[in-house]
């Protein structure tokens, strides 16, 4: 991931909740010129962009960060860790909060906390339209005033006062010079004490944390800050141990006289303060406290204990078929484009290893990558479309009891779709669906089993099984991998849950936003900015593993021998077709035998190669799961895209080349092959499902997660699927 | 503090008010940043369909919440 620098004199951070309109009005006041990136020591994705304020003479461009949506400053989640940093270790000129002026007091209680660290602060009243719809009037000079920021109404969906904005915050930015000004809220007659002994301290010892006020500081460890605590034992132990002792001795007290902690107090008496401020600033003229908002009479039908979970499965389904119905023809388009250049760069280059390199190791390689592009960008724009809609919430809501019993969370169910939870989705844009999992853990367990999924690419090879081993009952055997494949998913979530990825489910209090229509604009910048990132990143990656693959199964080749030998052969019975025809007779006959030859050169090359070596090599352990040496270089080559394994196959049966959507002369073959018993089929058929993800996806896991994670997926399930499939096939000889 | 009960044992569309707010750490956080504070008044506006976790609605927004967090929640029922 790209790294961010500052590119302007003068940075802007944008702070708000979720779901406040923030990132609308990052698009609104930066237009389409983002980059997406870390911010330095950051983990989590920020962005950043330019934007022109001022007028005249004394305009200039700004640099706008857009922060994580939080409801606070603490340091629980890696977002309010990544937003706290940001305005510690940046400190930007100025910082806009978008609020949901709709909820006007909760969105102040992270506001309030900005506040206290002083950092200039410029308050946007967003939504002021459904703030007026609800019948409610906010005294924005009077929130100015009791706040001591400017706020500046906005609608951020229609652009309306972002002008406004920029310019109020630029004023600040210029009249603060880059001052910090703290907010002092009396947190009662406990704590104000003890703060202030702290604050003497912390004054006194100099900085502990960075340039932030010393009251901060206590603040942040009366509250049980622990990344706030261990800076400050890691400047000066002694500091610390003091500034423990004081919290200690007053949460005992606290705990005594009150029962409760002084975080709780210090929330208490934060919101005081803001509902202080806000019985002044909101007014309610047309007071209609029992009018349902039409939000909450969708909520009615789309969250009813049976409606809800239809319309659900309805949605689900709609998304699954528009994704892949949609997405089919230019996905074939661009398979078809890069199938046009493979073969004129066949018939435009020599034979030889370069145009094979070309041929199959870059275009098929690159052609490979970029033919999921159509269906990401359709899967991204209506999963957009879900998030900014509010249904995804309500989706999450109502499977959270199903899916946290394997230690998941509700949104889950959005990546397993995707990926195939419908048989013939895709693992890539379901891994990268995760995304809209907030919870940590929970979205590491789905990412880690999401590829487990019937993906489009190895329908065809159950089905080639299937009609090989099982005829006539190919949709049974479909519905039985799709169901075996969700099983498996949610096990093994559980098993890493309780294992690997151990840990309390972080806690479900989520908000559900009303219901809104997603803009036009909002969902294409979401669409453009995830698919682009795919195609750049992901190409290069996959670029050098189809490459090494193409070099795994080419090298080292026929011995000379054994090709002299083929030479001789086709030589032979081109002489044998060249007589005939010279005699006017048909050949067809002859020439099959020559597709023969050639197909039975493919197959001792590949035989002969790197992949082929192995796979022979592996027959000694593979033996037990009742896979031959043909079947492990075809797993061999799954791992760079699952279409491969029945080509190879194909290759390795030498069929020569073979149409992957038309395997019947394969199974034929499989279903004769004495070596390949119908108990290795059901093996093979478990294997599929549950070995490691094609490299696309590993790429694409690697870049949701880390690379030790993705790493991790592709020896562990390889290994699962092993260890399943040595169970089936050894299970399954017993009964045959 | 007669009539306080948890707030899982509330039933859809009562009108509570709450009385404190139990939970530590992360959920108490997460709990207090999302303005559920003693004094509040709140009503269950929904259950999921597998009657867990519950919708929560504010004076100014709905929230969710499982059941096992609610019983960190006591709440009394408001007259009227």
């Amino acid at each position: 991931m790209e790294t961010l620098v500052q590119e302007h004199s003068m940075t802007i951070g944008l702070s708000g909740n979720p779901n406040c309109g923030k990132t609308t009005m990052f698009n609104a006041l930066t237009g389409s010129h983002q980059h997406v990136g870390n911010w330095p020591g950051v983990t989590v994705v920020t962005k950043m962009g330019h934007a022109r304020v001022g007028s005249g003479a004394t305009s200039q461009e700004v640099d706008i960060v857009d922060l994580p949506g939080t409801y606070s400053l603490t340091a629980y989640s890696e977002e309010e860790k990544a937003a706290r940093n940001f305005l510690i270790n940046t400190r930007p000129a100025a910082v806009i909060d978008v609020m949901n002026a709709d909820a006007l007091e909760r969105n102040l209680y992270l506001a309030v906390q900005i506040l206290e660290l002083g950092v200039p602060l410029v308050l946007a009243l967003n939504m002021m339209d459904e703030v007026r719809k609800h019948g409610k009037d906010i005294d924005t000079a009077l929130l100015t005033k009791l706040t001591g920021c400017p706020a500046i109404e906005t609608v951020a969906r229609s652009g309306k006062g972002k002008q406004e904005l920029l310019d109020a915050a630029f004023l600040l930015a210029k009249d603060r010079n880059g001052r910090w000004d703290p907010l002092v809220i009396s947190y009662g007659p406990d704590l104000d004490p003890v703060l202030a002994e702290m604050e003497a301290i912390i004054t006194k010892a100099g900085e502990l944390v960075g340039q932030v006020p010393p009251r901060w500081v206590g603040i942040k460890i009366l509250e049980g800050d622990e990344s706030i605590i261990n800076r400050c034992r890691e400047a000066n132990p002694e500091v610390a141990a003091r500034l423990e002792a004081l919290v200690a001795k007053v949460s005992e007290h606290l705990g005594r006289t009150l029962r409760a902690s002084p975080d709780a107090i210090i929330a208490d008496y934060r919101y005081g303060y803001i509902t202080g401020i806000a019985r002044q600033v909101v007014r309610y003229p047309k007071v209609d406290a029992e009018r349902i908002r039409l939000s909450d009479r969708m909520d009615q039908v789309l969250t009813h204990q049976l409606a809800g979970p239809l319309v659900m499965a309805l949605v689900i389904y709609l998304v699954y078929i528009l994704t892949f119905k949609a997405g089919a023809l230019p996905m074939e388009m661009v398979q078809d484009a890069f199938a046009w250049l493979g073969k004129t760069a066949e018939a435009a280059m020599p034979d030889g290893l370069l145009r094979s390199l070309v041929v199959s190791g870059v275009i098929a390689g690159v052609g490979g990558v970029l033919g999921f592009v159509p269906l990401i960008m359709i899967m991204f724009f209506l999963i957009s479309a879900l998030e900014d809609s509010g249904y995804v919430a309500r989706m999450a809501y109502m499977l959270d009891r199903v899916f946290r019993i394997f230690g998941l969370h509700g949104t889950s169910v959005l990546p397993f779709i995707v990926a195939g939870g419908i048989a013939g989705g895709c693992a890539v844009p379901g891994v990268m669906a995760t995304r809209a999992l907030r919870s940590p853990k929970e979205k590491l367990a789905t990412l880690l089993v999401t590829p487990f999924m019937t993906c489009g690419a190895k329908v065809p090879v159950f089905l080639m099984l299937a009609a090989a081993f099982f005829p006539g009952s190919e949709a049974g055997v479909m519905s039985l991998v799709t169901l075996t494949a969700w099983v498996a998913a949610l096990l093994v979530a559980k098993l890493l849950r309780s294992t690997v990825v151990k840990g309390e489910s972080t806690p479900f209090v989520m908000e559900l936003p009303p219901y809104r229509m997603p803009t036009l604009s909002g969902l294409c910048i979401h669409t453009w900015e995830r698919s682009w990132d795919y195609m750049r990143k992901a190409g290069t990656t996959i670029l050098a593993i189809s490459v090494l693959l193409w070099a795994a199964m080419t090298f080292p080749g026929l011995p000379a021998d054994r090709a002299t030998a083929f030479d001789a052969r086709e030589a032979a019975v081109q002489e044998q077709i060249d007589a005939a025809k010279a005699q006017g007779q048909e050949a067809s006959a002859l020439e099959e035998a020559l597709k023969q030859v050639g197909a039975d050169r493919s197959e001792e090359a590949l035989k002969a190669s790197a992949a082929g070596r192995a796979g022979v090599a592996l027959e000694s352990v593979s033996h037990l799961a009742g896979f031959n040496w043909r079947v492990n270089i075809a797993l061999v080559g799954g791992l760079a895209a699952k279409e491969v394994i029945v080509s190879t196959l194909g290759t390795a049966y030498s069929l020569g080349e073979i149409d992957t959507e038309d395997a019947e002369p394969l199974s034929r073959l499989m279903a004769a092959d004495p070596s390949f018993p119908r108990s290795a089929a059901l093996a093979l058929i478990i294997f599929v499902i549950l070995y490691a993800p094609c490299s696309v996806t590993i790429v694409t896991m690697a870049r949701e997660s880390s690379w030790k994670w993705a790493v991790f997926a592709m020896t562990f399930n390889t290994s699962l699927a092993f260890v399943a499939a040595v169970a089936v096939f050894q299970t399954a000889r017993l009964f045959s | 503090m007669n009539n306080c009960i948890t707030l899982r044992q509330a039933q859809v569309n009562q009108k509570l008010r709450i009385c404190s707010v139990g939970a530590q750490g992360e959920l108490g956080r997460r709990i207090r940043d999302m303005g559920l504070m003693p004094g509040v008044e709140v009503t269950v506006v929904g259950k999921a369909p597998l009657r867990d976790p519950v919708a929560l609605r504010l004076r100014d927004f709905t929230l969710t919440l499982r059941n096992s967090e609610a019983d960190h929640i006591v709440v009394e029922l408001v007259e009227g």
